[in-house]
Formats: C-alpha cells, structure tokens, sequence
C-alpha cells in the first residue's frame, strides 16, 4: 500500500497528465468532394491526378497534402481547423484548371471548420457520353460518344480511346487495374459522338460470373486520360 | 659567487622560455595537414583527388547490382527489397534524383585552393586543376541528366554571419547551360590532360573527349526530341532545349568523337584479342591489361581494400564460390533483342508456325545464328562460366504436354515408366521465387570475372566499371552524323561495333535510322547505365515504358521497333523431353514463361523525365522552380 502511495500514484498521475500536455488531436475535419463539370462527375485515372493544399505561415515552400483523387473523380482528406489553399498542378489532369495571369495554377481557397463538402468544378476537355457495354460470345462491346468540350487553342486532339475490362471495380491502364484491352487511334475513329469497341475476355481465374468495364480517352499532349464510369457486366 | 651562476641560469632559461605573447599559443596541429602543406605536396593533392574520384555517382555500377535490374531488361532473383523492382507499377517522381552539393563545395574549394598553391610546379598544378575541373564537370553532368538544370556554382561560397542568406541562393541554370558548361569545360582543360590510353582511372585527354561527346549528344537530341514531349519543358528552360540548338550540338559531338577516333588524344581501338567473339566481348569487361577499349573507368584492386561483390552476387549459384549469386536474370525481352547473323530481327523460335514446339539436340541451338554480344552479355543455359556448366533447366515435358519439375534446386523425381529417382530441375533453376535461381532462364555475364576467388565474399573482385569505352564514341559518332544527314559516315562508324560482334553484313547508309541507333546502343551498352538516359534523351521512355501489361504476342510482335514496349520482364524456360520411343526423347525445348511474381508493369510518367527537387531543397532556396508534371 505504501508502495501504491509513494510509486505508482504519482506515476500514473504523472502518465495521465502528460498524455493530455504531449499529444494532440488528430485532424478531425473532412473536406470531401468531387470533379465536376455542370453537375456531372469526370472520372479520371486511379491515384494519377493529384491535387495539393497549401498553408500559409510555416516559414516553407511544398503542399501540406499531396494527394490524388480516386478512379471516380472524388476526393477526401481529413484536416485541421484552419484556411487552406486547393490546387491542381500544372499539366495533371484531363481538364482545365483556372490559371493565373502568370500561367501559374489558380487556388481555392477553403476555410476549414468542421466538415465541408467541396465539388471542384473543372472544364474537361472531352466527355465520354451514352457508355452502354455488354457482354456476349465472350467479348465485351462498348458504344459511346465523344464531346469536345474546350475548342480552340486549348482544345486537343484525340490520340486514343481505350476499352479495358477488369475483374474489380478498379479499371484502368496499369498493371493492375486492367486484365485485357483493347485500342482505337484517332485515324480509325470516323464518327467521333458515335465509337464501338470489343475487348476478348481472357480466362478468368478464379472463376466470376461479372466483370468491369471502362472506356478511356487519350488526348494529343495530355498525359491524364479520361474516363467514363465504370459498368459492372454480369457474364 | 655561487648565487650569481644561478642567477644567470635562472635568467637564461626565463630568456629562452619567452615568446611574443601573439604566438604563445599559436602551435602547428600535429594531426592535420593545414592548406598550405596540404596544397604544396603532389602527393597530397593527388590524395585528395582520389577522394573525389571514390565520390562520383554512376547511375549502374559494379558496386550495386539493383542499379542495374530495372527497367524489364532483367528479372532481379532476390526475395525481399529488390524485387518491389517487378511490383511497382511506377516509378516515383523522385527516382534517380541525385543533389550532392557537398561535393561540388568541396571541388570549388579544391579549385580554389589549388590556384592560391605556390610551390607546385606548373606542369602538376596544371593536371591537377583540369582533374578537379574534369570532376566537376562529370558530377553536374550527371546532374543534368537527372534532375535538368541546377544551380552552377563554380567558386565556394561563404557564409556572412549576417542572417540573411539570401545571396547564397541561386537560380537553376538553364539546361543547355548546363550541357554549355560540360562542353567547354571539357574543351578548356583536354590539352592539361595527358594523352595516354593507359590512364584510365584517372582523367586523360581521351575521357574529356568522350565526355564531351557524350554531352553534346545528349543535349543535340534533347533539343531536336523536345518536340515529341512539349509538357516536358519549362518557361526559363531550366528543362527543354530550343530545337534550333540541336544542329550545333550534333556537330560538337561528331568533332569530338572524331577527334578521339583519330588517336588525337591516344590510340583507342575495339577489343579484338579472343576469335571467339562472345568470349571477346565478356572479356572486354574484364580484361585490365592494357585494354585499348576502355578510356574511363572506375578501378577496383584486390587486397587494397577497394574491390567489389559483383561476381559473387551475379555468379551461377551451382558450384559457386559462395552459396549465393544469380541476382541479375536477363529477361527474354533483352535476349530475343539480339539481332540476327543476316541483321533481321526475330524471336528465338519456340513454336512453329502451326505452333508446335520446336525440338532442339542441345540446349545452346536454339540461340545460334545471333549477335555474339548476345553470349557475352547474357549467360545462355548450357554455357560455361569458369570451366563449369550452368545447370539451368525447368523440368521434363512428357508426352502429353504435363512437365515433371521440382520446387528446390536439383530436386529429384521418379519420371513415368522409371523406377529410380532423377534429378527434374536444375541445380541453378529456373524456380519461381526460388532467390538466386536463373529465374529468367538466363543469368549475367557482363562483367563476371572468371579469376578464382572472384565469387567469394573474402577476396571479391578488381574488374572495372569501364565509364567511357570506345564502343560508346563509336556509337555516339554514328547518332551524330545520323542526325546530321550523314548516313553514310554513320553507317562506317555502326560498321565496326557491328563487325566486332560477328555481324558481317556491312550496313549502308539507307538502313540507318534512329531506331537502328536506338537498337544498335542497347544491344552493345546493355547494363552499363545507359538504358534510362539514352530513353529519356529521345523522349521515348514513357512509349516504351507504357505501364500496359505485356502478353507473349505482344512480346513476341515489333522486335526491334523503337516504339516496341517493355514493361515486364518475360523467362524462356528450357526442358527436357521425356517420351521413349519418340524421335523427340531426350531432346530440348522452350517455354515462354511470365513469372506469376511480375505483378507491376514498368509506367514512365512525364513526370518522370527529370526528378523530383524534394521540398527541403526548395524551402532552403526558393528560387529553384520545381521540375514539370509532378506534384
């Protein structure tokens, strides 16, 4: 008892009292949100478009998150309370991102108090319109449409599209996210607001009855591709 | 009497004990050589040069063998760290990166020190200052080739205790700056360097030039291939070259590889000492008596403490050394890469064309007819390394098809139809994920030396990592004329490279392209460092190394074609029949096998072309605008 008294007391008053000096918070407030473009989401590469937040007054240069938006175009970083600047570098991104005068990437800026929903509206250069996909004679067949959005000196060309299938919901190029594709140049595109593309399924092993489907778009000089959303093929 | 001897004693002593109070305690360190000794000895000033020379940075080398396993060219056998090599499904932005200025503070001081030096007689201080010059040069070089224009600090800086450092912070160079400052420092200092082949660990006159070369041939693509890649560049050009420049560059290079070729610095000659062509090649690397082909090394020799495990960490495990080896697997996308004796290109033929399996009497046939820089770069199963056969074979195919193998080294089995236990493996593999196994098929022999001992942890090896070889001038001279419109003198300078590695037919000048260039440096450069540069500079890296999954008819299609991707290293897998009573029993043939570890695929972003300037280096020096397309 005396032992309890002299030691331990003080040493776990002195445990719990330093716990609450030493240790801080974790960031507890959510900033999420999506790409949009007129109320519709663009969906870009899995963990290849990144965007950044910047802080002011830490004496450096360098974002205090880097970090990429998911397959579906959304994002969500968990903060501190405090104001925050959002931006995407220069050449990421299948879309236009406000500049300054000086070229440099336009920010917005965001208060942070709390949670905070944050759709980031951005100008894609094309949408993928009217994805329709099935699944017969082992093949997968895509139809869908292209719109040119920005036109002018910022427009692009079409380089490529892409169909890819895979067996998660994860699909796109890498080594990971596609288990077939198959490949359009621009020069075998006739009608651009109207694209039919196959894809051969490969064995599937082990074994599902659905696989996932995704069309992607490759412009002339960006590197970022577009995407549509993904369709889940019963087989 | 007495009292006064003492007194004069006493007073002598205090006399000579005495010193100017300035100099009381001002007394010559005995450990530390101070400036002016240490600048005032050839010895010591070559001392000091040799702890430049140990802190350059290669891109591959000897010293470390993963430097040289990327990029699909091998397969790296190692469980572990090495093998997130054939996992990852990009490169990091900040690969490769390199900012070591340090050194070049310690080079500028060197420099400047060396000029205040008095008692060195001309001559040496002359050689003395265009090696630390030549050392400079070589360290923003490989700067530039990585991370694009840096800040050119060429005189030591020093801090004012004032608090404000801002004029210690400098601006990037541009990059044609940068590969400006390489040309004409190498111009400035080759006449101070002696023109002697046999000096090759140190700078000589022939390395400045193929230094020289080197730069401008990278810098002439950079400006004319810029174009392909227009987001690879910046507003100031700390990354990107006009297009306008690439001509004068292209011209630099010819003139100074020219130079070299005609002996103006040494006579320099390819490697011609063994009729076996393949053995000559391999012995090239290793051949250190009075080799006319290397011009730049950087040197090994055993028993000085300065020797290195390259051998006994690529060695063939069989038999070897030490119970360990075969890090380095060749992939079959390098291998089948190898031209033809008739200088087509085509896969090894594994299928016939109703795709059934080729039938070979030994397992050495299949690759005849070929480069013979194929057998000296890569260790082909059925090959010998110090008198001693690989033993790399997968298994037995049986009649229908079904393979007996093993999943240990030399693992034993009874096959159909026998009674007694045979070995179903071979002893150097190839297994899945068994380290150290030839799980390509293949293991290395650039650079194995054959001395006894080489392979063992305790002796190691004195074989060089050759920096700048004749081969490479050669090469480099052809691109340049190439570029410049002469295909003609490009296709004379291919001619000789060719006709060292038993390609006969001569190529004239309509066969050259840029894709024979591009073919013609991997297949003689392979391993030496050169694979991630030499793709970066034609911007063609993120075509070839396009993160699109590989498959055998992708693999097996375009060989040759610049565009031709390579983003998983494949494995051709030999075995052996058993079927009695067929004509085919006992007979070899081939497999193209993906190992089930090669999960990632090879993805050069733009971002990729020049590396990450890390966010420390910015935060201390605002002014270096960070590189394009990363974030």
């Amino acid at each position: 008892m005396k032992k309890f008294c002299s030691y331990i007391l003080p040493l776990l008053a002195v445990l719990a009292a330093s716990c609450k000096k030493d240790n801080f918070d974790p960031p507890a407030a959510r900033l999420h949100g999506r790409l949009v473009y007129q109320g519709e989401g663009i969906q870009v590469e899995y963990n290849q478009v990144p965007f950044q937040l910047y802080q002011f007054g830490f004496g450096k240069v360098g974002p205090v998150s880097n970090t990429q938006f998911t397959q579906d175009g959304s994002f969500s970083v968990l903060l501190f309370e405090g104001e925050y600047k959002l931006t995407v570098p220069n050449g990421q991104g299948p879309f236009l991102w406000k500049k300054q005068a000086n070229g440099r990437p336009d920010s917005i800026t965001v208060r942070m108090s709390g949670d905070q929903q944050l759709d980031l509206e951005v100008t894609p250069f094309y949408m993928i319109r009217n994805v329709q996909a099935s699944a017969a004679a082992n093949k997968v067949t895509a139809t869908f449409g292209l719109e040119k959005i920005v036109n002018g000196v910022d427009g692009k060309n079409i380089e490529r599209v892409n169909l890819y299938i895979n067996k998660t919901a994860f699909v796109s190029s890498g080594g990971d996210y596609s288990i077939a594709s198959s490949q359009k140049g621009s020069g075998a595109i006739t009608d651009p607001a109207s694209i039919s593309m196959e894809v051969n399924i490969p064995a599937l092993v082990p074994a599902q009855s659905y696989i996932f489907a995704r069309v992607g778009l490759k412009m002339q000089g960006v590197e970022d591709m577009i995407f549509s959303p993904v369709i889940k093929i019963t087989l | 009497m007495k009292k006064l001897v003492s007194i004069i004693l006493l007073a002598t002593i205090a006399a000579g004990g005495c010193k100017k109070e300035s100099e009381f305690l001002n007394v010559d360190p005995t450990a530390i050589l101070n400036n002016e000794q240490a600048f005032n000895d050839p010895a010591l000033v070559l001392s000091m040069l040799a702890n430049f020379y140990n802190r350059q940075t290669d891109f591959s080398t000897v010293k470390n063998w993963e430097s040289m396993a990327d990029f699909s060219e091998s397969f790296p056998s190692q469980n572990g760290g090495p093998k997130t090599i054939v996992e990852r499904n990009q490169w990091d932005f900040g690969f490769w990166s390199t900012w070591d200025y340090t050194l070049i503070r310690e080079l500028n001081l060197f420099l400047h020190r060396l000029n205040n030096a008095t008692k060195l007689k001309d001559d040496e201080k002359k050689r003395f200052a265009a090696e630390g010059r030549f050392l400079r040069a070589y360290y923003y070089f490989e700067m530039v080739k990585r991370m694009g224009g840096v800040p050119l600090i060429l005189e030591p800086m020093t801090w004012d205790y004032k608090g404000d450092p801002t004029y210690l912070q400098h601006a990037r160079a541009t990059e044609a700056g940068m590969y400006d400052f390489v040309i004409a420092e190498m111009q400035a200092i080759r006449s101070d360097l002696p023109a002697d082949i046999n000096i090759k660990s140190r700078a000589s006159r022939g390395a400045a030039l193929a230094m020289e070369c080197r730069a401008a041939l990278y810098a002439g693509s950079i400006a004319k291939y810029g174009a392909v890649t227009p987001t690879v560049s910046l507003p100031n050009g700390e990354v990107g070259i006009a297009a306008a420049k690439a001509v004068d560059y292209y011209t630099k290079a010819l003139t100074a590889a020219q130079l070299l070729i005609s002996g103006n610095a040494g006579t320099y000659a390819l490697y011609r000492r063994n009729a076996d062509l393949s053995e000559n090649f391999a012995a090239l690397f290793y051949d250190k008596i009075g080799n006319p082909e290397s011009i730049f090394i950087e040197d090994f020799k055993l028993k000085s403490g300065k020797v290195h495990g390259f051998t006994q960490v690529n060695q063939p495990r069989f038999g070897a050394e030490e119970e360990e080896g075969g890090r380095i697997n060749p992939s079959l996308n390098l291998v089948q890469a190898f031209e033809k004796l008739d200088n087509t290109f085509g896969p090894l033929p594994v299928k016939d064309g109703a795709g059934n399996p080729i039938y070979y009497d030994n397992q050495t046939q299949i690759f005849a007819g070929r480069d013979a820089r194929l057998a000296g770069t890569v260790m082909l199963p059925g090959t010998l390394f110090k008198r001693r056969m690989v033993d790399i074979w997968a298994g037995y195919v049986l009649a229908d098809g079904s393979v007996v193998t093993g999943d240990d080294r030399g693992s034993q089995k009874t096959l159909p139809g026998t009674t007694q236990p045979v070995q179903v493996v071979g002893y150097d593999g190839p297994i899945h994920g068994k380290e150290h196994t030839a799980q390509s098929g293949f293991y290395l022999r650039k650079y194995l030396d054959p001395t006894a001992g080489s392979g063992s942890r305790g002796t190691g090896s004195e074989v060089p990592f050759i920096r700048y070889r004749y081969a490479e001038v050669l090469l480099n001279a052809a691109e340049a004329a190439f570029e410049l419109g002469q295909t003609g003198v490009a296709a004379g300078y291919m001619n000789q490279v060719r006709e060292r590695a038993g390609l006969t037919i001569p190529l004239v000048a309509g066969d050259i392209n840029l894709g024979r260039i591009m073919h013609e440096r991997r297949a003689e450069l392979s391993f030496e460092g050169h694979v991630v540069f030499d793709q970066k500079r034609w911007r063609n890296a993120h075509v070839i190394w396009d993160g699109v999954p590989m498959n055998e008819a992708d693999l097996l299609a375009n060989i040759g074609s610049p565009s031709k991707h390579s983003t998983q290293p494949f494995s051709l897998w030999s075995y052996k029949v058993h079927n009695p009573g067929s004509p085919t029993h006992g007979k070899w043939t081939y497999r193209i096998i993906k190992s089930p570890l090669v999960t990632g695929t090879n993805r050069f972003r733009m971002g990729n072309y020049y590396s990450f300037i890390n966010n420390d280096i910015r935060s201390n020096n605002p002014k270096i605008v960070p590189n394009p397309n990363q974030d």
